[in-house]
């Protein structure tokens, strides 16, 4: 059995727990930069606010019904969630975090509960006490594969003290695909949805019903066969629809041939040094993913993008590619290289919205060719030890403790980092309640 | 020389190198390559955290901001860990919900009833509103207070 635990209104609900007095308010949480609303409450998603709606269109209906907002706040999320994980974990050790506020747990070491009454009170005691332990409220759905636990999660009720749903057999598993639109399961994406529909399959109980070998021959082959099966109670461990859905954005697979670091200005920029400063940044950060998957990088892109809504004609992005003459990921060595190609790329004069860097041509590091005229193996082993030495640093006291200098290195009276001139707007933020000495959340 | 200055300079010397020695914990010399018999019992430094954090996932910590504790040593700059996973009896201090704000009170049941009381003789003793329910944020297991005068932790 695999359980499927989902954070209600994640972002909301994290902000709720420090600060009690939005219990029962409509709220909602902006994405980065305040752009659209990511997160809404019940009360908020009764006013018929809608996901991904833009910040800018909802802001009247937002003042008229007093609803409060925040721009989001990761480090408090991202506590939260590893709070939230820890405590599943406790229920069972093969815990699989499937995003910011999703997991299964896998129960299959739990074969001893079999009755479906069981099923429920353990279900409902994972999510009694993630809300005990943490203040979440989570939604817990229960089923044989994953895919049947993503729809009990589904149809588990929203309100009310159980919010547990147990789909054991297939008698529990029927009427439910019966009341779902067939888009509405995990790994139909929706090129598949709409081949669907126009054959007449309209629920999941009529994609069930049709023969597995028309589901390998019309649905992506293993992949269809492997939804069958998944559909049928017959758990898949190679399931993992988000490698091959069309709808996401970026695949897993291509993530792993590039980095990328890229952000939308609080407000357009056209200075040189604020955009040397941000793209010194971003080039760092890029650099540091680079190094925790223990990757080098041949090319390094810049990213420069004008107003997207302008009326003039011609492309809002622009990109610079360098390439390097060894592959690495020393952060000054990948710094150097983005400011070249901004140097290239930037129009005096020109206002620019975003920006970024992209590594690519990526691959293990240490494999890098001694190039004629790049330095020695003695270089290289220095660079090593000096990135490895300021991961250390950072990871010990805080990011951006050691940084280069490149990134600029305002200071404001208490000798914090100022937020840099090209940060993202983030008007409503909360404090970081559980990370922040200087934040924390404070009882009178 | 005379014999009070060899000796001090001989202490001074031995002293001297006394001190660049590291002596790690529970360990101690022994001639000819024999391990210490203490090695087997290293014990690595103590862990505040672990004492602090018995439950981490649930465990949050607050600064206190009010005196109204101030008689159970809990004074306004320190830091309070707050332990969700914990159950609130008589006499517990709890951080409490009251009117939407989180405060932090001794919990006292009278004839039955939950009251919340400072520990701070200007504060009077709050009755919780049956019908509103009492309403417990978590239980605080530990204050550190600084005495250097500065707030705990920065």
């Amino acid at each position: 059995m695999y359980a499927l635990v989902d954070c209600n209104n994640f972002y909301v609900s994290c902000e709720r727990v420090f600060a009690p007095q939005l219990e029962g308010r409509p709220v909602v949480v902006l994405s980065n930069n305040d752009g659209c609303l990511i997160s809404r409450s019940q009360e908020a998603k009764d006013l018929g606010l809608k996901m991904g709606e833009p910040y800018h269109l909802v802001r009247p209906l937002l003042e008229q019904h007093r609803v409060q907002v925040f721009s989001s706040n990761y480090a408090l999320y991202g506590d939260m969630s590893r709070r939230v994980v820890q405590v599943m974990s406790s229920f069972t050790p093969a815990v699989e975090v499937y995003s910011i506020d999703e997991a299964f747990l896998d129960f299959s070491g739990l074969d001893w509960i079999t009755k479906k009454s069981d099923l429920l009170t353990y279900g409902q005691q994972v999510r009694n006490t993630v809300l005990n332990y943490t203040g979440i409220p989570t939604c817990v759905g229960i089923a044989p594969t994953k895919t049947l636990a993503k729809l009990a999660n589904r149809l588990a009720p929203r309100t009310g003290p159980t919010r547990t749903m147990v789909l054991a057999t297939a008698a529990d598993w029927e009427p439910a695909l019966a009341r779902v639109p067939v888009d509405t399961i995990w790994g139909v994406g929706r090129r598949y949805a709409r081949k669907l529909t126009e054959l007449g399959i309209n629920t999941g109980l009529e994609l069930a019903r049709l023969p597995e070998h028309w589901l390998r021959r019309h649905l992506g082959g293993v992949v269809g066969q492997r939804l069958w099966r998944e559909l049928h109670g017959q758990p898949c461990l190679e399931w993992n629809p988000a490698e091959w859905d069309d709808d996401q954005l970026q695949p897993n697979t291509a993530s792993r041939h590039s980095v990328t670091c890229t952000r939308s200005f609080g407000r357009p920029q056209h200075q040189e040094t604020v955009l040397a400063e941000a793209v010194a940044t971003f080039a760092t950060k890029a650099a540091e993913k680079l190094r925790r998957h223990g990757q080098a990088a041949h090319l390094v892109t810049v990213i420069l993008g004008t107003d997207r809504f302008a009326p003039a004609p011609g492309p809002k992005t622009h990109t610079a590619v360098i390439s390097l003459p060894t592959s690495t990921n020393d952060t000054g060595m990948l710094i150097k290289a983005a400011l070249q190609g901004l140097r290239h790329l930037r129009r005096a004069g020109t206002a620019y919205h975003r920006a970024g860097v992209l590594l690519t041509g990526l691959e293990p590091e240490g494999q890098a060719q001694l190039g004629l005229f790049s330095g020695s193996a003695a270089d290289q082993q220095r660079s090593q030890q000096l990135m490895k030495a300021m991961d250390g640093l950072n990871a010990r006291f805080g990011r951006q403790l050691v940084r280069s200098a490149a990134m600029g290195v305002a200071k404001n009276v208490d000798g914090l980092l100022q937020k840099p001139v090209w940060a993202g707007r983030a008007a409503h933020c909360s404090p970081r309640y559980t990370t922040g000495w200087d934040e924390l959340w404070q009882v009178r | 020389m005379d014999t009070a200055m060899l000796t001090s300079l001989h202490d001074f010397i031995s002293a001297s190198l006394f001190s660049t020695r590291e002596l790690p914990l529970f360990g101690c010399p022994v001639p000819a390559g024999f391990p210490s018999p203490a090695d087997d019992h290293l014990e690595g430094p103590f862990d505040l955290n672990r004492l602090l954090f018995r439950h981490p996932a649930s465990t949050f910590l607050a600064r206190v901001s009010g005196d109204s504790m101030i008689e159970a040593g809990i004074h306004p700059g320190d830091l309070v860990a707050v332990d969700r996973a914990l159950r609130a009896d008589h006499g517990s201090i709890v951080v409490a919900v009251v009117e939407g704000e989180h405060t932090i009170k001794r919990l006292q049941f009278r004839a039955g009833q939950p009251w919340l009381v400072a520990e701070n003789a200007r504060y009077a003793p709050l009755p919780i509103d049956p019908d509103v329910g009492l309403l417990v944020w978590g239980v605080v297991t530990h204050v550190i207070h600084s005495l250097a005068g500065a707030p705990a932790a920065k």
